[in-house]
């Protein structure tokens, strides 16, 4: 049982709560900068593929995890910043530009698209994204002379202070460039989160009224979440395209939308973490049915055979066992194992109980 | 002239969608809660009458068939509530749309290993016979699945808002405690309005695969049809069909006269205006919380 | 002097008039009460000076200001704080960052500057977090500090309630019936903090009660509605004899 005294505000604003979770949390950086000595090749980019994820369940996490803004479409802004991206890189501008560019302009392409929506609620919002991202895709097919259409486009390697980065010749190096952003943004997270607008964020999701009261605009405030979220997204898309080194509308689907929202609930709504958790379970499930596959294969001596729609198969199932057995996600699981020692032999049931409400319509007919 | 067949054959496919809209409405009134996986409903509800039907499988007679694959699909509805949505009681909105897309991705796995992902066609009684009405050369089947459409939305209709029944279940969908300390069963209403939505979707499903070919990606058409609900203005019967109506003419229309990439879009870029001019759909409901 | 203002207001729901021309006003440090039977249109009131309802024809002033110039956001920043009837907090956070949003209209710094979490927005925090803690040590809140509101009692989320208002640093507090669902003891303990908040923080304050007991305790002045209207105002033992609020409450004597 770890006790932990408060001596100090600083102690309530600093991100880490004591020095030995800072240096649990070091240390994984540490092993994560060391990773790809270790690792080969595949399994690096394996992990890269998973820090992109995460990237994009960041993004995500904002709008729908804080700012209780479920969004289906968000895949209309991961290829945003992709094709943003590369085509500023296409026009000569150095990658060391156009990124930041592409971020900053998914941001505000995302607050301009807020602002009708800010109307919305619930469920209207999360159909209005799923219907942009479905005409996003669609409007990449139509504008071909700039994104190539459904051939395409590859993505050229990039100048990143010096150094030529490109997925496959340099593995390595791509790795730590994914890294570094996603370590960057998820620094800025955490200082948003401990100032007023991160707290304006969690009080327009948890109560609009009384975040009203308490001096917030919701509607500002909620464009705001939704730039944040879009400009996070941006950088994510931009990394996917060069990450797939190859892209077309079929990259950024509906259905990547989708997996999106699916993969922070996995995670856990409403903490960074969350997005880290569902980035792991969406990167390396089709490794781990591949592996798996095999061994079924090896046990029952058939060959192993290709089943389409396996893997999303197995994430539906996944996720409805979450939402019904542990709504809070992988997070909401660790945080109850972590307090169940810390806290041993005192841990009760109900510590983390939720609140359920009766339905009651605000409808009026 | 031309038009006019354009006209039915959008009408003909803006009834699948109105009816999937329908199981989309049926749901959403009685419980609040958004069924994202009707369009898979449909879809399963298709392939189990193609099962039991169509002679590679079990080669039972059409009309037998029809009433088996009704009750399996109700059965599949009941028993969905019973153990899976009626745990989501208290929780929020988008909890169970998640949860529902999530049964949808499952249903989609599930109907590809039992029917393999090849489009098939249902074998009915009226596949390839026409019908010509004063030079006008309508399918048979176009026309079946508008008169079925129509019955089947009118008798949904006169059940809300005539019988005890109905009426037991907007009370629930309002107010679940109000509604259960008046002496509504809300769980049992829940269960039958899950089995209803899963015979419609079943309906649906059999004259999609009848006018054409399903396979098991057909329940992604579930957006679509979740599109026409909203134009149609959530919460209304006769509007989900409408909705459905219009997005299926709305689409050839698109097609021909714009491009042939904009059929695609146009359901769509109609319900962003609709949610952008009338943010709870054409049949406005106002949503104001009470302090 | 007169903080609050509202002169002939009228509300009216579809054909339902919840608040007909209604005025009254109420003066710098004092308690002012509301009462009235279920229905009487006291939440209406409090819902009206929040700016979440228009109201029809009349005129709502605080301070100075025209309220109905303001959007709903708007009012917190002249110092109107309230707390809810039925308990709005923000469920899914602890009990020291439902506080802390209360500051949030004092808030200087701004996007970029918390971005980089400046010098000055720890500062910021930390005067915030100083704030904070005066009024959890006012309201007693220590042992709650770092809990989630969603595992909390009742009573002690009543209290987080007025705690937050507090923390805006307001001139006037609404509260919407304070000591509703909560026990004798925590009602008589709210009864004493109102009191200090009067006295000891100079806020003015006005509520909407049920309870006479706490009414008649802490209030400088009473105002009885029926039906949006004003029945009766003055000191809390004239409003309760007044023969319009006995039959309101207890219907006509035959």
């Amino acid at each position: 049982m770890r006790i932990i005294f408060k001596t100090d505000y600083m102690q309530d604003i600093r991100p880490w709560k004591d020095g030995y979770q800072l240096s649990l949390y070091l240390l994984l950086l540490l092993v994560m900068i060391a990773a790809p000595f270790v690792i080969d090749d595949f399994y690096l980019g394996e992990l890269t593929n998973v820090f992109v994820w995460a990237l994009a369940g960041l993004g995500l996490m904002v709008l729908t995890g804080h700012t209780g803004q479920a969004s289906l479409g968000h895949a209309a802004f991961l290829a945003l910043g992709c094709y943003i991206n590369i085509i500023l890189i296409e026009q000569g501008l150095p990658f060391m530009v156009a990124f930041p560019i592409a971020g900053v302009l998914t941001g505000v392409i995302g607050m301009v698209v807020a602002v009708p929506a800010l109307r919305l609620h619930g469920i209207y919002l999360a159909i209005a994204t799923l219907a942009m991202s479905i005409l996003v895709d669609d409007i990449i097919v139509l504008t071909e002379p700039w994104t190539g259409g459904v051939g395409g486009k590859y993505a050229p390697s990039v100048n990143v202070f010096g150094v030529m980065i490109d997925r496959w010749g340099t593995p390595r190096e791509f790795f730590y460039l994914v890294l570094g952003v996603t370590v960057i943004v998820t620094l800025g997270y955490i200082n948003l989160l401990r100032s007023p607008l991160g707290r304006s964020f969690i009080a327009v999701r948890d109560s609009e009224v009384s975040a009203q009261a308490m001096g917030i605009d919701v509607a500002r405030t909620k464009a705001i979440s939704f730039a944040i979220s879009c400009g996070i997204t941006g950088l994510a898309g931009a990394l996917m395209g060069l990450f797939s080194g190859a892209f077309n509308n079929e990259t950024f689907s509906v259905v990547i939308s989708i997996q999106l929202l699916m993969m922070i609930v996995i995670g856990g709504l409403g903490s960074i973490h969350g997005a880290f958790f569902g980035a792991i379970v969406v990167g390396f499930l089709p490794q781990f049915l591949s592996i798996s596959k095999e061994w079924v294969g090896g046990v029952f001596g058939s060959n192993t055979v290709a089943i389409p729609g396996l893997e999303f198969g197995i994430f539906g199932m996944i996720l409805i066992m979450f939402i019904l057995f542990e709504p809070m996600g992988i997070y909401g699981r660790w945080l109850k194992i972590r307090t169940f020692f810390e806290l041993f032999p005192f841990y009760r049931k109900d510590m983390f109980k939720r609140q359920k409400s009766y339905l009651k319509t605000e409808r009026l007919r | 002239m031309d038009n006019l067949q354009l006209l039915i054959s959008g009408l003909a496919n803006g009834c699948v969608y109105g009816l999937i809209a329908l199981g989309f409405v049926l749901i959403y009134k009685a419980t609040e809660a958004v069924n994202f996986a009707q369009g898979d409903f449909m879809m399963l509800g298709a392939f189990v009458t193609i099962g039991l039907t169509n002679t590679e499988y079990m080669g039972l007679p059409f009309w037998l068939a029809l009433p088996i694959s009704l009750g399996i699909m109700a059965l599949l509805g009941y028993l969905l509530d019973r153990f899976i949505i009626r745990r989501m009681f208290g929780e929020s909105q988008t909890s169970v749309v998640i949860l529902t897309i999530a049964l949808g991705f499952v249903i989609r796995f599930v109907a590809g290993l039992i029917w393999g992902h090849e489009p098939q066609s249902l074998q009915n009684p009226l596949a390839g016979k026409e019908l010509s009405v004063g030079g006008l050369v309508l399918g048979l089947e176009d026309v079946a699945v508008i008169v079925v459409t129509i019955l089947l939305t009118w008798g949904l209709y006169e059940f809300f808002n005539r019988t005890k029944l109905g009426l037991a279940m907007q009370g629930a969908s309002q107010n679940q405690l109000a509604a259960y300390y008046m002496g509504v069963p809300v769980k049992r209403v829940q269960g039958f309005i899950w089995a209803l939505a899963g015979a419609v979707a079943c309906v649906a499903g059999i004259l999609f695969a009848a006018k054409g070919a399903v396979d098991p990606n057909a329940g992604l058409m579930g957006i679509k049809a979740f599109a026409a609900a909203v134009i149609g203005g959530f919460g209304s019967l006769p509007g989900a069909l409408a909705g459905g109506l219009i997005v299926g003419v709305i689409e050839p229309f698109a097609s021909r006269y714009i491009a042939a990439g904009y059929s695609q879009i146009a359901p769509y870029a109609l319900l962003l205006i609709v949610l952008i001019f009338r943010p709870h759909g054409l049949f406005s409901q106002v949503r104001i919380k009470k302090v | 002097m007169s903080i609050l203002e509202l002169d002939n207001v009228t509300l009216k729901f579809g054909g339902l008039t919840a608040v007909n021309k209604l005025s009254f006003s109420v003066e710098q440090g004092e308690v002012f009460a509301i009462v009235g039977p279920n229905g009487a249109g006291k939440s209406t009131v409090f819902n009206l000076i929040s700016r979440f309802y228009d109201p029809y024809e009349g005129s709502i002033r605080f301070d100075g200001h025209d309220l109905l110039k303001q959007k709903a956001s708007g009012v917190a920043s002249f110092g109107v704080a309230r707390t809810f009837q039925n308990i709005e907090l923000f469920d899914h956070a602890s009990v020291l960052q439902n506080l802390l949003v209360g500051r949030h209209r004092h808030r200087q710094s701004n996007f970029l500057s918390e971005l980089f979490f400046t010098p000055s927005v720890k500062r910021q925090e930390m005067q915030n977090r100083q704030l904070v803690e005066e009024i959890i040590d006012f309201l007693d809140l220590q042992a709650y500090r770092d809990k989630m509101i969603a595992g909390l009692p009742y009573g002690v989320r009543k209290v987080v309630e007025v705690g937050r208002a507090l923390a805006t640093d307001p001139k006037l507090l609404l509260l919407d019936e304070p000591a509703s669902g909560l026990s004798v003891e925590e009602t008589s303990d709210m009864r004493w903090w109102i009191d200090d908040i009067r006295r000891q923080m100079g806020i003015t304050v006005l509520m909407v009660e049920h309870d006479m007991g706490l009414v008649s305790g802490v209030s400088d002045r009473v105002l009885a509605l029926a039906d949006g209207a004003k029945l009766a105002l003055g000191t809390p033992s004239e409003v309760q004899s007044h023969p319009a609020v006995i039959e309101a409450y207890l219907g006509k004597a035959s």
